[in-house]
């Protein structure tokens, strides 16, 4: 079965896979970082506390969640079609990827925004620091080493959602177990997939702990 | 320096509400070193944090340096921050940034040229006896040793005053000794007011000029340390001021006697001698005393005798040694052993 046309597709597979994840979830934290920042400061007890911005953000966020990713990923073709001008390939799924893992994220950044101590944002204040400053600052690099485990857990995450895009047209190696391994019955490529999906979530979360921990001031 | 006037501050959590301080009217002068005391939900992290405006008080006024700190805009808020600094029970340190960029960090806020920041940053490490630590991570450095670079942090951009909230209740005696005394220095050197929050009135003797006694949110006593400590008027202040008098055996209904040593009588054994000239036995129910500016100081209460004549010759003898002394409440040193 490995002939040199199937390697040459499993190659290209995981390099759009790759593609996929890596990109879309830099999109992801571009929108879900400040979203996430948003719902840490404006909720009771932040440092812009704010019940309106906080409700709304929170209930879009939620409204996203809940929508399983295959279900998303469909509902929003028209979407994808009028971003990128088609529903097929690998850049046509890191539309839906972003729009799924985004909320995700922006809730994953919300929860290590809220591990920073609140007495070094209280020091932060009473040096006389403004809200912008106590974000980039203070906020981020304390949450730093969080964030980053975060981010490995969003990516292993919108790797396993890209897998899904197969069934509409998407690339990657989740296309390829579900044409060949689903649709043509092709065990072996099913399994050859599945091991080069493991492989790769494997490095990524032990790449993004490890990077956390030598990152982390707090444990030497 | 510092003036409130009739500040208080309302916590409202739905239809409840709670009153942490009111009516506060403090005037904490330039260079003092001002003490604020009280047991724990007394109000006085609260009123700590309505001098700098980490807490807006709901009521009164608070002016620092000439100006009336509620009328402020945010910028010109955070400007005023700068120039007071703030230590805290827990340090509250910067953990992914090293000692000398945690002291850079109110630079930083201040827009104070890299360069530069690190060197004044090193300067006051220096001051605070840590420059060796300068590269070290808070998770590296002892207790002792972050409260001193947070102190190197909160002076940094030359603050006129230092507020203290609870900054040695986490240190051992010996730390918060040394801890102490390197904020007296740091008054008389810099010439910084400071203001310091506590519930232990060792920490208040050994620094303080002036010191408030604050209960249920109010001021109950103010005045020069001395006097506080001699004096007390408040039952709080008593009860700080002799912590243990609780724990005294019953003896309701007899007269007991407070009597103060100011710094010249406690040099001489007064008890043993008041018993061998009186021919009566006293008990001695409850007794500090302490150094105080390198002068001794201290109180005792007594338990007297139920024999009249007996009284009156103690009270005798303590009139011509020119002890001050006063009549207690019995009902204050009640209680169970």
């Amino acid at each position: 079965m490995f002939t040199p046309a199937m390697i040459k597709l499993l190659l290209v597979g995981i390099l759009e896979t790759l593609y996929m994840t890596v990109v879309s979830t830099g999109l992801a934290y571009v929108i879900g970082l400040p979203l996430g920042v948003v719902l840490y400061i404006t909720d009771k007890g932040g440092i812009c506390p704010n019940k309106i911005v906080n409700g709304i953000l929170g209930f879009v966020i939620n409204l996203l969640r809940s929508a399983p990713f295959i279900i998303l990923l469909i509902t929003i073709l028209s979407v994808t079609r009028a971003i990128v001008g088609t529903t097929i390939g690998s850049t046509a799924t890191i539309v839906p990827l972003v729009f799924a893992s985004s909320p995700f994220v922006a809730r994953m950044v919300e929860s290590s925004l809220k591990e920073v101590d609140g007495g070094v944002i209280e020091a932060a204040q009473s040096m006389g620091s403004s809200p912008f400053q106590i974000i980039y600052k203070v906020l981020i690099p304390e949450a730093k080493p969080s964030l980053i485990t975060g981010s490995a857990i969003a990516i292993t995450t919108i790797l396993g959602y890209s897998a899904m895009a197969g069934f509409t047209g998407g690339g990657g190696l989740g296309a390829i177990a579900i044409n060949y391994g689903y649709y043509r019955y092709q065990d072996n490529v099913m399994l050859v997939t599945l091991v080069l999906l493991v492989i790769i979530v494997q490095v990524f979360q032990e790449l993004g702990m490890r990077i956390a921990r030598i990152s982390d001031k707090r444990i030497k | 320096m510092i003036e409130l006037s009739h500040v208080g501050k309302t916590y409202f959590n739905g239809s409840a509400s709670f009153e942490a301080v009111k009516d506060i009217d403090l005037t904490i002068g330039p260079g003092d070193i001002f003490g604020i005391i009280g047991l724990s939900g007394a109000g006085k992290s609260t009123l700590v944090r309505c001098i700098n405006f980490l807490e807006k008080p709901t009521e009164g006024r608070v002016i620092f340096d000439g100006s009336d700190l509620g009328t402020l805009a945010p910028k010109e808020l955070f400007k005023a921050r700068q120039s007071m600094g703030m230590i805290f029970q827990g340090f509250n340190l910067l953990s992914q940034r090293t000692a000398l960029k945690n002291v850079c960090y109110p630079l930083e806020i201040a827009g104070v040229p890299q360069k530069q920041a690190k060197k004044r940053a090193l300067e006051l490490l220096d001051m605070v006896g840590l420059a060796e630590k300068a590269a070290s991570y808070p998770s590296q450095l002892s207790g002792g040793q972050k409260q001193r670079v947070a102190i190197a942090r909160a002076l940094a951009t030359e603050p006129k005053v230092l507020l203290c909230d609870e900054a040695t209740s986490a240190l051992d005696p010996n730390t918060t000794r040394s801890i102490l005394e390197l904020l007296k220095n740091i008054n008389q050197t810099m010439k910084v007011t400071i203001v310091i929050i506590t519930h232990e009135m060792k920490v208040i003797e050994q620094i303080c000029h002036r010191v408030a006694v604050i209960d249920h949110g109010r001021i109950v006593e103010e005045g020069n340390v001395k006097d506080v400590f001699l004096r007390p008027q408040s039952a709080i202040a008593r009860e700080l001021i002799l912590p243990k008098s609780e724990a005294v055996e019953s003896f309701t209904g007899r007269r007991c006697l407070r009597i103060v040593f100011d710094g010249s009588s406690a040099f001489e054994p007064v008890i043993s001698n008041l018993s061998l000239e009186c021919h009566t036995a006293v008990n001695i129910l409850a007794a500090d005393t302490k150094n105080i500016d390198g002068r001794a100081y201290g109180q005792m209460v007594l338990q007297l005798p139920d024999d009249e004549p007996a009284v009156t010759r103690i009270l005798c003898f303590l009139d011509s040694k020119k002890i001050q002394y006063k009549e207690e409440a019995p009902h204050v040193y009640t209680g169970n052993d």
